[in-house]
């Protein structure tokens, strides 16, 4: 109905703000992208937009998925909208030096297809300033050590769906462990087979049920991380 | 249509399927990360010895192993141009196992997911679904499986397309769900609404239930909502043996054959008329669970409160208290969308 038509050029800032927070629950890939623009017109530094208008909106989608209330293919609508965001804010964060919390290196493991839930890690990530190197699906210890030195990444993150290839994570960790580089580096796990005994026994930092929580998860281990280097 | 688990269940009233299938073949040997559908080939001895210990531990229907036996699959493993000898090949083991019991054993030839996300969330169109899954069920059909077992499944889309598939290859279907997210699958299906998911295809399925999922207790409860929505229908649990533990370099699911002859009355008195166990159920687990279901006599119909004091805590909320419409779950504010 045209009477509830609302046109996002004629919100005030904080009513866009609102109203992206609300496209991007719902998924509406078109509708961000034109909020964004319209708050870089308006003068807005890129790290703002991103940050208050696409970071807070994910973080929103990312607490209903946490709670159950959103499943997955509502939240994969909501990244493909952020990630449409993102690709107007990109270039543009680079140009204006905007700050970085860290880098990631990404991939489900050996044996495993499953990407769904790692790509929604990677995607979040992204939308929180991480910076994701993402190594895709079936990967062997050989391709996590080339992606660790080849890119030096604050976090190794890694995915598996099926019980017979979660076990697979002891394997690339006993491997980093071997090579003497485990502690330089912070290792979440996740999948849905998985959980937080499994993820200390298979020795990674952190466990993360979803999207949501390996977010926090990484931004707390950065801190820390940060807080280590302030006090050496 | 007669099919060979209604003839059984008229016989019998309530069947035993098998244990697991993937966790089992690590403690044979099997390697975190290969694929268990080349053992077919390469070592078909360790496949037998897998059905026969389930035979000998009571199973009515064994599952064939061919879990990940799409060309989507097996692509991992370079092996997407051998779909239809690897599901042939798991099937004839199994027969060839079944039809030495001295007893009607079926064979049930798996299903698993292709791992693909469905259009438009993904690439994969309903039609190639079919035409993978038709050419993993025709292999299966052509060894001796007797009913396509589609299982795991998370997408309603996909299982559908499963069903489908066995449809044209010309074999009855059971499907089964994991409901390990928020009391539903990953995609959002809730147990209740897991008989629609066929809805429209021009044969029903034998059989509709869940699989994995998390522990023991949530799968009882994800049971308990799909007998009150349709108590006629033939409702089947292969729940896991409580949840992984790492010991030393080992896995090993908490759940013990006491728990799990626990939980297969538990599901005789909420429903079930196919039990079995899924990831960590061994031989052991399925004979303590074979004596339970032959020496229980169906009761009262459990609350969640009865399931949780008889065999522990659910480890996710339910699904009445998940998704849009749930208590609590109200927006945070008034939404504004758009016509």
């Amino acid at each position: 109905m045209s009477d509830d038509e609302i046109i996002l050029s004629e919100l005030s800032d904080d009513e866009l703000v609102q109203q992206m927070h609300d496209d991007l629950y719902d998924g509406l890939k078109e509708e961000i992208e034109e909020g964004t623009n319209i708050l870089l017109e308006r003068g807005w530094a890129p790290y703002k937009v991103l940050t208050e208008a696409l970071v807070e909106g994910m973080r929103i989608v990312g607490e209903d998925f946490r709670d159950g209330i959103l499943f997955v293919p509502e939240v994969l609508l909501s990244a493909n909208a952020m990630k449409a965001g993102m690709a107007i804010l990109r270039p543009l964060l680079a140009a204006t030096g905007a700050p970085k919390q860290g880098k990631m290196v990404i991939g489900t493991v050996k044996g495993d297809i499953h990407d769904i839930g790692k790509n929604l890690v990677g995607m979040m990530m992204e939308g929180a300033g991480f910076d994701i190197i993402d190594l895709g699906i079936n990967n062997p210890v050989e391709k996590y050590l080339a992606a660790i030195e080849e890119h030096q990444p604050d976090i190794v993150g890694m995915s598996a769906l099926l019980t017979t290839t979660m076990p697979y994570m002891k394997v690339v960790i006993d491997t980093m462990k071997e090579k003497g580089i485990r502690d330089d580096y912070v290792v979440l796990v996740g999948g849905a087979p998985l959980n937080e005994e499994f993820g200390k026994a298979v020795g990674a930092d952190a466990y993360c049920r979803d999207a949501a929580v390996a977010v926090e998860t990484a931004k707390e281990f950065m801190k820390r991380k940060h807080n280590v280097h302030a006090t050496a | 249509m007669t099919n060979p688990i209604e003839a059984l269940l008229a016989e019998k009233g309530v069947l035993l399927a098998d244990g697991a299938t993937g966790t089992n073949l690590f403690n044979l040997g099997l390697a975190s990360g290969e694929a268990p559908e080349l053992w077919n080939e390469s070592a078909p001895e360790k496949i037998t010895a897998l059905h026969q210990n389930f035979v000998d531990a009571g199973a009515d229907i064994i599952l064939t192993n061919s879990f990940g036996g799409t060309r989507h699959r097996l692509k991992l493993h370079n092996a997407q141009d051998r779909v239809h000898e690897l599901n042939k090949r798991a099937a004839e083991i199994a027969r060839a196992v079944a039809d030495k019991a001295g007893r009607k054993v079926v064979v049930a030839g798996s299903v698993g997911p292709t791992g693909e996300l469905l259009e438009p969330l993904g690439t994969m169109t309903y039609d190639d679904a079919v035409e993978a899954f038709s050419e993993q069920i025709k292999g299966l059909k052509e060894g001796g499986a007797e009913i396509a077992w589609i299982e795991t499944m998370s997408a309603p889309g996909e299982a559908k397309a499963a069903a489908q598939a066995a449809i044209n290859v010309g074999l009855p279907y059971t499907y089964t769900v994991s409901f390990d997210t928020a009391g539903r699958s990953m995609m959002g299906l809730a147990p209740k609404d897991i008989h629609g998911v066929v809805e429209g295809l021009a044969e029903e399925p034998v059989g509709v239930g869940a699989n994995c999922g998390v522990g023991a207790p949530d799968i009882l409860a994800s049971l308990l909502d799909m007998t009150e929505a349709k108590p006629e229908a033939t409702v089947i649990v292969k729940g896991n043996c409580g949840i992984p533990q790492f010991h030393g370099t080992e896995i090993r699911y908490s759940g013990t054959p006491e728990l799990m002859a626990d939980y297969v009355r538990l599901a005789v008195d909420s429903g079930a008329k196919i039990i079995g166990g899924c990831c960590g159920t061994s031989f052991e687990h399925l004979a303590a669970m074979r004596k339970a279901l032959d020496t229980h006599h169906k009761s009262t119909r459990p609350t969640i409160e009865t399931i949780v004091e008889r065999i522990g805590p659910l480890r996710n909320k339910t699904a009445n208290q998940s998704g849009e419409s749930a208590e609590g779950a109200e927006p945070r504010r008034e939404r504004r969308r758009r016509g």
